[in-house]
């Protein structure tokens, strides 16, 4: 069972207590519980089962402006205070960082907790395997579905409670339910895999079982036999599922540790123009029953909604409480990262986009690292499709695909068809000329 | 006697008496019991950003029939939550009959020490010599802006405890020393990272000021780069210089020879065995025994004795790394791959320390015999699909090669190939083997294992290479 609230603050106020009365002048207490259970299946056949029940705690004491940190995934009594001992030694042999510090007291969260996150419903085992059954079987349907590289379903639900010497403390309950299915197509010496996914906060927003079998044996079909094409500069449209790569390359750049160490190409470009100025991107950290909804972050400030870009100019960082000081900003509730971030819609039907050239690049998977943040360059091993006169032709892998995020940004085109399945969506995307590393 | 279950609301006996009732009826299985410290010191930005201690003690009790796995773990080691993870283990498994469960041999073999590398140097020390390693890589020329050192170390306890009673203990030492390093000059930001590390206390790597070398690596990495220019795109000759760009092996063919992808046939090597599948002259091992290498364990976890595996020989596949589930379905014997990041994760099969050995020829003779093409002598790390064979890696240091000479560094790139024909192009192996400085974290279905590699100079035949420059 998962730890209550209450159980959980108890535990954090005695820590708290025992933090000041060992030496901290200031500290803050994370007690995070989870219980998550998955079922793999390969093959149509029960393949595997795993439970996995967390309790962790991370304690972080100040001594003046000196700070350590500790975690443990004991929380007896006796160990704890051993490790608080431990912990405020380490901070006071540590040097002084004047920056150091817990986030402003206006700055914590205080609203109503109403987005919906947790999901009560408990799913057997025997079910979780009869979901995941069917999304095999649907892909099995096809003749070219040989095999499965195992498909699973699981049921994580987390809770936590973070306390600090501020007086802040607060937590809530969180639930995921995820269903994947990745399946292998044969034919003339051939063999491709391909996936899909659904991942919802509440149950009964997963896509239908059918729906996902049917997707990825779909994709993995459609993979079969490719051709590695010419190197040449061509029009690519990314599908939605990499076009949403690009807004977390975005927002490593935009991230106030790296602004401060000047690690990134976005340096000193706040209100200025970086994309072109019909894009706009959004974290949105409220909508109901977001995949990325939280009410705030790691430290306890308040995230509320912001308008990274406007009409392509850079309008916000993503702020944390050391960081932000370094940039003489506040924070706005970032420490752990973007919450539902988007593209808003461009003006394009996908059709238009992939209609844009006589012949382009339709990219659906990418693999390596991608985006260097500090250069903007951009490099990835990809597979998609040839398109011509807006019919897709043949598959191709084994390509790269190459250039420069500025030149990216610049360049971009989205398509009208955005949805929210994850916590970073984008819709569809064109970039007027990218290259193409083949034969 | 396990030493975890001392100060535990669980005794020994009672631990055993639920592994054996819950496992008897299983073909394998076992209670893995883990304590593990580990630290984190950071300088960053002239500062030591963070110093940070991590104590994680759980078990993980695992039960296997046929190819069905059912694993259960807790940070609670207590008999009230044993018991749960016992009844989640039978529910799933229904109908077991315990056919196999063969015992393991135990082993004697040490290949690092038990000792404690966060205890054995101290804090104070280590904070030290970060801001000596800061000021001196500040030191090296005024284009450098930012540096960022960190010190990570790690002991790991296990106990494998079985059903009837076997019980396999390791303590394994880990560290790990990084510099990474950014120059600006005209505008032009690069960074470098360089790092060493093992199976042995801090100041093996930081005696006689070895530190200063990391510094010196990173910054002539970094440096260099401000001068490159932007790579070609399409098919060339791939000169790879010796050691760390050995994670080509890791992800062409290492992945591709794991058991469990291959018992599924999902590896494009599944049918492989006994065929050619690389040059002449290409011999692959994946060796566990290699003394105090970040790759090598004295015994597996699931307390197999690590042992040297050879992979391919003269361009013959001969052996998959097998774990116990993916050897006895296969009818063959556990390599002592069987590994698991934690007791929050399953075992699966995974490589240890992956090496070509050496061949005749020199680099100087592979570049000269390349018209056009690259000369790749560092990597950021690589990624493959196992089932379509096609993987790539990214260059953290390449120059162009021209008319057998090598000419100016080129901006990192994307390399990208097919796993069964790419070996098949290797046209020389060189002379001159080296292992990596000890910093690779392999990744396989959402687990970080530490592995090492290690290859000589190699020349290949046709790669794609992705650059902006057609």
């Amino acid at each position: 069972m998962l730890k209550e609230d209450e159980h959980l603050k108890k535990l954090a106020e005695n820590f708290s207590t025992n933090l000041k009365k060992s030496g901290a002048s200031e500290s803050s207490v994370l007690i995070s519980n989870s219980i998550s259970e998955s079922v793999n299946i390969r093959n149509k056949k029960l393949d595997g089962s795993t439970r996995s029940d967390s309790l962790n705690v991370v304690l972080t004491a100040y001594v003046g402006k000196k700070k350590s940190s500790i975690s443990s995934s004991n929380l007896d009594e006796s160990h704890i205070n051993e490790l608080i001992k431990k912990c405020i030694e380490t901070a006071k042999i540590t040097p002084e960082d004047e920056l150091n510090s817990l986030p402003d007291s206006e700055l914590y969260f205080k609203g109503i907790k109403n987005l919906d996150l947790y999901d009560e419903t408990f799913i057997e085992n025997s079910k979780k395997i009869d979901f995941i059954k069917e999304a095999e079987e649907q892909a099995f349907k096809k003749k070219e579905i040989v095999n499965t590289n195992g498909s699973g379903f699981s049921q994580n639900k987390s809770n936590f409670i973070l306390a600090n010497s501020n007086g802040f403390i607060d937590g809530y309950k969180s639930s995921n339910f995820s269903a994947y299915c990745e399946v292998v197509a044969k034919s003339n010496g051939s063999m491709e895999r391909d996936y899909e996914y659904s991942s919802k906060r509440f149950f009964k927003d997963l896509l239908e079982p059918k729906e996902i079998g049917q997707k990825a044996s779909e994709l993995a079909i459609s993979k079969l036999n490719p051709k590695k094409i010419k190197s040449k500069k061509m029009k690519v449209v990314f599908d939605k599922r990499i076009a949403k790569n690009f807004l977390s390359s975005f927002a490593s750049a935009i991230t106030s540790s790296t602004i401060a160490k000047g690690t990134t190409f976005l340096k000193n470009k706040l209100n200025t123009q970086i994309f072109n100025n019909k894009i706009n991107i959004i974290d949105k950290p409220d909508i109901l029953k977001g995949s990325g909804s939280r009410y705030f972050d790691i430290e306890g400030t308040s995230t509320n909604k912001l308008n990274l870009v406007e009409n392509g100019v850079l309008k916000n960082y993503l702020i944390d409480t050391y960081n932000g000081k370094k940039i003489n900003m506040k924070s706005n509730g970032r420490a752990s990262g973007t919450s539902n971030l988007y593209f808003e819609n461009g003006s394009e039907d996908y059709k238009n986009l992939i209609n844009s050239d006589k012949e382009i690049v339709y990219i659906n998977e990418t693999f390596g690292r991608g985006a260097n943040i500090i250069t903007g360059d951009y490099s990835v091993g990809a597979s998609g499709f040839m398109v011509e006169n807006g019919e897709f032709i043949y598959p191709i892998s084994e390509i790269t695909i190459a250039g420069n995020l500025n030149d990216i940004f610049n360049k971009m085109v989205l398509g009208n068809d955005l949805e929210f399945n994850y916590s970073t969506n984008s819709p569809s995307m064109l970039i007027d000329e990218l290259t193409i590393g083949g034969k | 006697m396990s030493k975890f279950l001392k100060n535990k609301n669980l005794n020994y006996e009672k631990a055993q008496s639920l592994v054996n009732n819950t496992l008897a009826d299983c073909d394998d299985g076992e209670l893995y019991l883990e304590d593990t410290k580990s630290e984190s010191i950071l300088l960053d930005d002239n500062k030591i950003k963070s110093s940070s201690f991590k104590r994680d003690t759980g078990y993980g009790l695992r039960g296997v029939t046929e190819d069905k796995v059912a694993y259960s773990h807790s940070n609670d080691i207590s008999e009230k939550s044993l018991e749960m993870s016992c009844d989640n283990i039978k529910s799933t498994l229904k109908n077991s009959d315990g056919k196999y469960n063969h015992s393991i041999s135990k082993t004697n073999q040490k290949f690092y020490d038990e000792l404690d590398p966060i205890e054995s140097k101290s804090l104070e020390t280590k904070i030290e010599l970060l801001k000596e390693i800061n000021q001196y890589a500040r030191s090296k020329d005024e284009c450098v802006k930012q540096v960022t050192a960190n010190f990570l170390g790690e002991h790991k306890n296990i106990e494998i405890l079985r059903p009837g009673g076997e019980l396999f203990t390791d303590s394994r030492p880990l560290v790990r020393i990084n510099v990474s390093i950014l120059v600006e000059k005209n505008g032009r930001k690069e960074t470098a990272m360089y790092g060493v590390g093992g199976r042995q206390s801090y100041d093996n790597y930081l005696k006689n000021d070895d530190w200063k070398k990391i510094c010196d690596e990173a910054f002539r990495m970094a440096y260099t780069n401000l001068e490159s220019k932007p790579s070609p795109a399409g098919e060339m000759k791939v000169v790879l210089g010796p050691g760390w760009p050995a994670i080509l092996i890791h992800e062409a063919v290492g992945h591709g020879l794991e058991g469990d992808f291959n018992r599924k046939k999902t590896s494009v090597f599944h049918d492989l065995v006994g065929k050619k599948v690389a040059s002449d002259g290409v011999t692959i091992i994946d060796d566990g025994t290699i003394d105090k290498r970040r790759g090598s364990l004295n015994i597996d976890d699931e307390g197999t004795p690590t042992e040297k595996t050879v992979l391919i020989e003269n361009g013959i596949l001969k052996n998959f790394m097998q774990d116990r589930m993916n050897a006895r379905l296969m009818k063959t014997k556990s390599t002592g791959n069987g590994r698991r990041e934690s007791y929050k994760h399953v075992i699966m099969p995974r490589m240890r320390n992956t090496i070509m050995l050496n061949g005749n020829n020199t680099q100087e003779e592979m570049i000269k015999s390349v018209d056009k093409g690259i000369f790749a002598v560092s990597f950021g790390g690589g990624q493959v699909d196992i089932t379509s064979g096609k993987f790539v890696f990214n260059c953290t240091e390449a120059y162009e090669i021209v008319n057998g000479k090598i000419g100016s560094p080129l901006k990192g790139a994307t390399l990208i190939g097919d796993g069964p024909s790419s070996l098949k192009q290797v046209l020389m192996v060189g002379n001159d083997m080296k292992l990596d400085p000890g910093i690779g974290t392999c990744g396989k279905a959402g687990q970080g294992v530490p592995v090492g590699v290690g290859q000589p100079s190699m020349l290949i035949d046709n790669m794609t290479v992705g650059g902006t420059q057609l």
